[in-house]
């Protein structure tokens, strides 16, 4: 990222969150949440199960809709355009014009079990953006490098580890090129030897100055990457700040009860 | 070098010098699994002696009309139809089943309207609708002002079949399909949407080769019910297999020999149409396991080729 592409997302965050409301039925998760996220920087978002961590997350891209509040991505209204005093829901298209610049990676990998590896990263950039075949597969090869699994282009997924199928993952978000990457938990479904792998690849990619938002339980993870530890629970924030004073020296009763749970 | 004699005094990994008695091992008898076989070899031979020498299956004729001009133009007839029938069958299956996950009520009812009407009444039943179709509607406009066709020209005996079926079909169709659709993790569905990849690019190139895995094995059942059922379109006079079969035993009064005629292509093209299920299925079942089992062509070229005669027996002379 270039310092003239900084200063000029300074002015507006890369995601702004404005009040965001989110009901489940007569189930209150999202409570008014306020959040910036400045480009460049990596956020962890740690909580308690059903604080709302996840929900948030995928409200960012629009996977789930919202029920008050507003959100930007990148400086353009995510999901929803201000009539009057309406929020109307966007078109299909714009929403899908908007995830293409937001990468996500999940709790359970999801890759698609009928393609290879290489076919996974090549098939949204193709399809999507409308690249070239022989563009997007340069790319991808040198993603799978970059993860560590250029040996691999040819696999299916379920011939891969989880850990691996974690870092294709990874990397088939990142062959869109995306300025946001999300996270949902993507260590929590992996056997303990397979996470740091994982962990390694995605510090990489905070070091090359990606802007990320990571729901995680990898409180080392977070005190070492994060340029900022979000707490939340009912909905809420509860607790923000560098990872030292956020995990290293809570204030909040509630943090210093979840850290002590998790330790 | 280690004293065997001697009690080690160190762990060891194998037990020194100790002698074991050898027994032979002799499988449990299953005295019942030869009883049973004797009994059905017995009935088996019982049923060839009575095909080979009741006259009245005659024999010679069937050999005389198997390739007969008329049987053999019938099931080109019974192919086409099952071909034309199942490829409406498939894409109305997809159509309504698309239709019946929308989020709008009313095209979602209006599709399980669809299904329960034609899976809720006899294929025969249909059939015959749609050959008296001009009783209801002795001219057809399509509501264009000024076309006036004459029912009784366009609802030809093969259009008739061709509608019944293929209407019939597509309900049934729909439901594999759905079951399909709903068989593929809904992750998939977010993982697309999340690389911004529309819904019908995700249904088209993400949900339904995967559902296939879970389509193709009841459709090929399909296909084979359908090249049977073809056979119900003879009472709407289309010369399939059966109806010509039905011509021919009017004239000759040979009716159990041309039966028999009939039935025999029935089962030789129902045995092949399952050999290419079995291909079809293995070919989608691309990424499901990690190794497919080998085919029946695959292990009997690996018994012939095998150079090792031991290998071949389990290792027994």
């Amino acid at each position: 990222m270039t310092a003239a592409e900084n200063t000029t997302v300074r002015a507006a965050p890369m995601v702004r969150a404005d009040g965001i409301v989110k009901n489940y039925g007569k189930l209150n998760v999202l409570d008014g949440l306020d959040l910036e996220v400045d480009a460049g920087e990596v956020v962890c978002l740690i909580g308690p199960s059903g604080s709302g961590k996840s929900t948030f997350l995928r409200c960012i891209n629009h996977l789930e809709g919202i029920d008050g509040g507003r959100m930007w991505v990148d400086g353009k209204a995510m999901g929803y355009d201000i009539k009057g005093t309406r929020l109307h829901e966007q078109k299909e298209s714009r929403i899908c014009r908007s995830r293409t610049g937001i990468g996500m990676v999940f709790q359970h990998f999801n890759l698609f079990p009928h393609m290879t590896v290489l076919e996974n990263l090549v098939e949204a950039p193709r399809l999507v953006l409308g690249e070239k075949k022989s563009v997007v597969v340069q790319r991808a090869l040198e993603l799978l490098e970059k993860v560590g699994l250029a040996e691999k282009a040819g696999a299916f997924p379920r011939q891969l580890s989880g850990g691996q199928q974690q870092r294709v993952a990874i990397a088939r978000a990142l062959c869109m090129q995306p300025k946001l990457m999300l996270f949902d938990e993507p260590t929590s479904a992996l056997d303990p030897e397979l996470v740091g792998d994982v962990l390694k690849v995605m510090k990489d990619l905070a070091l090359s100055g990606m802007t990320m938002v990571v729901v995680t339980h990898e409180m080392n993870f977070a005190r070492d990457v994060a340029d900022r530890v979000v707490f939340m629970a009912d909905g809420r924030i509860v607790e923000q700040g560098p990872a030292r004073y956020v995990i290293t020296n809570p204030q909040h009763e509630r943090t210093k009860a979840f850290l002590s749970s998790v330790r | 070098m280690t004293d065997l004699t001697k009690t080690p005094e160190k762990t060891t990994f194998t037990s020194p010098g100790r002698t074991r008695d050898h027994y032979t091992v002799v499988k449990a008898k299953h005295p019942g699994r030869w009883v049973s076989a004797a009994i059905i070899a017995v009935f088996a031979v019982l049923m060839a002696r009575s095909v080979a020498t009741n006259p009245r299956f005659g024999w010679e004729t069937v050999g005389l009309y198997l390739r007969e001009v008329s049987i053999v133009q019938g099931i080109a007839v019974t192919l086409e139809l099952t071909a034309v029938c199942m490829a409406i069958g498939i894409v109305l299956g997809v159509v309504v089943a698309v239709l019946r996950l929308s989020p709008n009520p009313v095209v979602r009812t209006a599709a399980f309207a669809y299904v329960n009407f034609f899976r809720g009444t006899p294929v025969l039943v249909q059939l015959l609708f749609w050959y008296n179709l001009a009783a209801l509607y002795p001219t057809v406009s399509f509501g264009i002002p000024g076309v006036a066709l004459d029912a009784n020209a366009i609802i030809t005996p093969m259009f008739a079949a061709i509608l019944g079926l293929g209407l019939n079909q597509g309900a049934y169709m729909s439901e594999i399909v759905r079951a399909g659709i709903l068989s593929v993790d809904h992750g998939q569905v977010e993982a697309a949407g999340a690389l911004g990849i529309n819904k019908l690019q995700t249904m088209r190139r993400i949900v339904l080769p995967q559902a296939m895995r879970v389509i193709i094995p009841p459709t090929g059942n399909e296909t084979i019910g359908m090249l049977k059922t073809t056979a119900l379109v003879s009472v709407i006079s289309v010369p399939e297999l059966l109806y010509s079969s039905q011509i021919i035993y009017a004239r000759n009064f040979q009716t159990i020999p041309l039966l028999m005629v009939a039935s025999i292509w029935y089962i030789v093209v129902t045995s092949i149409l399952s050999i290419g299920q079995y291909y079809l299925e293995r070919r989608f079942a691309k990424g499901g396991q990690r190794n497919l089992p080998l085919t029946p062509l695959q292990k009997l070229t690996l018994f012939f080729n095998t150079h090792d005669r031991l290998a071949r027996k389990g290792g027994k002379l």
